[in-house]
């Protein structure tokens, strides 16, 4: 292992974690937003957005991101929509994790008793507001290991997103390595990382869901 | 020329792909059938009364758990050369796999033993059951219908994996479309979307009916 070639490298990495944290954070607060729209519309079983909610799940549960990015990055511009490598990274962690964090919040939702937002609309709340201020509260709180955990896998995820030419952390070792046979050095960079990254991350998704048990006293 | 789905129709690209994705599907199920049987009795010893024994599994359950998939992949394809393993892409693939799903799989078994009450052994106890008795007709059935829907989905999660081996130059199902692709570039300018597309469409055909499986299973055996 040769030091002074690590800490050449060291902010190349740097600009790489932030690029795959930054994709990250945008994927995952996206797959978020669709999770819970997806999540809302299976759980007041909106006629027809239900089913179409539930197809989407399927498809994006039992199909990889690997396969996903390639169809929106290579094959939709054939049909003449052309997107960005961020973009296209964004959209496709936003399809993979839409299903995976819906069906989180499902499990917290189902946990839910049903006469709790039935009473809430009979008092005159709106379904959004029942869901917002009644279910959700509750909900996220049971959901919150299965939601932590989308998250970590989701950022592990991003490792995959090289391969539409977006420069972050596997791309930018594969590019070392290409340019200067440093592999070892590269490679071990490129793990500590990682764990640099993703840690962190996992420990404070854990002390978010404490604090949120505290909340309803589960 | 046409411009579209036609160029499945050319030689034999339809079955080439097909046998593009066969090769994923292959490096997945050996790995899985490697995983079952390492990740069962990892998994008991994760059990284990002995404190060191259960640092040291969790501690392997982390490091596989926190690494990406890929990265692992990178490691043993790429960096196993130095120390003189050359490994082949598919090799380094059903060890990379066979180490996460093993680790998957044993805190699956983990999961499933300890979710058995203590009472049941006790009660197995006191009614004279010896304990190999009380592994065979208490503890292994109720784990096992506990164990086999989320192992079935671990088998999904493997396959969908396994798509990342392209990255270490694995000739797979993505690796083959590409090649159609190119090949086809002047004859089929849009094939792009018809092969990645049929690609997507091939996952899901692979995955659905597991997952469907999976989810049977968990509804027959929730209530039982």
């Amino acid at each position: 292992m040769d030091w002074t070639l690590v800490g050449d490298y060291l902010p190349l990495y740097g600009q790489a974690a932030l690029l795959t944290l930054a994709v990250g954070v945008a994927g995952i607060a996206a797959a978020a937003l669709v999770g819970l729209l997806v999540a809302a519309l299976r759980y007041f079983k909106t006629p027809l957005a239900s089913q179409l909610a539930g197809a989407y799940t399927e498809l994006s549960r039992n199909t990889p991101l690997v396969v996903q990015l390639f169809f929106l990055y290579f094959g939709l511009p054939k049909l003449g929509v052309v997107i960005s490598a961020t973009q296209c990274a964004i959209i496709g962690l936003a399809f993979l994790g839409g299903s995976y964090m819906a069906e989180a919040l499902r499990s917290g939702l189902d946990a839910v008793d049903r006469i709790q937002p039935e009473s809430a609309l009979s008092l005159g709340l709106t379904r959004w507001q029942a869901l917002r201020h009644v279910v959700l509260p509750q909900a996220v709180a049971v959901a919150a290991p299965a939601l932590t955990a989308n998250v970590v896998f989701l950022i592990k995820e991003t490792s995959v997103v090289s391969i539409v030419a977006l420069p972050d952390l596997v791309y930018v070792a594969k590019d070392l390595i290409g340019n200067d046979y440093n592999t070892v050095e590269a490679l071990a960079l490129r793990v500590a990382a990682y764990l640099l990254l993703l840690q962190p991350i996992s420990l404070a998704a854990q002390a978010w869901e404490r604090s949120l048990r505290r909340g309803i006293g589960v | 020329m046409g411009s579209g789905y036609e160029v499945f129709l050319e030689g034999d690209n339809l079955a080439r792909l097909l046998g593009g994705l066969w090769v994923s599907v292959s490096i997945a199920l050996a790995a899985m059938a490697f995983s079952l049987v390492l990740g069962v009795p990892v998994g008991i010893l994760m059990t284990n009364r002995r404190r060191w024994v259960r640092a040291v599994l969790q501690g392997y359950l982390q490091a596989v758990r926190v690494l990406p998939p890929l990265v692992l992949l990178f490691v043993f394809y790429f960096d196993l050369t130095y120390a003189g393993v050359n490994l082949s892409g598919q090799a380094a693939a059903v060890i990379v796999f066979t180490l996460w799903g093993t680790a998957e799989m044993a805190d699956l078994v983990r999961g499933a033993v300890t979710s058995i009450p203590r009472h049941q052994y006790e009660s197995a106890q006191a009614l004279g059951l010896t304990p190999v008795q009380v592994q065979a007709s208490i503890v292994v059935p109720q784990s096992l219908r506990r164990l086999t829907p989320l192992a079935v989905n671990l088998v999904t999660r493997m396959v969908k994996t396994t798509s990342l081996v392209v990255l270490i130059g694995v000739v797979e199902v993505l690796k083959v479309g590409q090649q159609i692709i190119d090949a086809n570039r002047f004859d089929y300018p849009s094939a792009a979307l018809w092969v990645y597309g049929a690609v997507f469409a091939l996952y899901f055909a692979a995955c659905y009916p597991i997952s469907k499986l999976a989810g049977y299973l968990e509804r027959k055996w929730q209530t039982a």
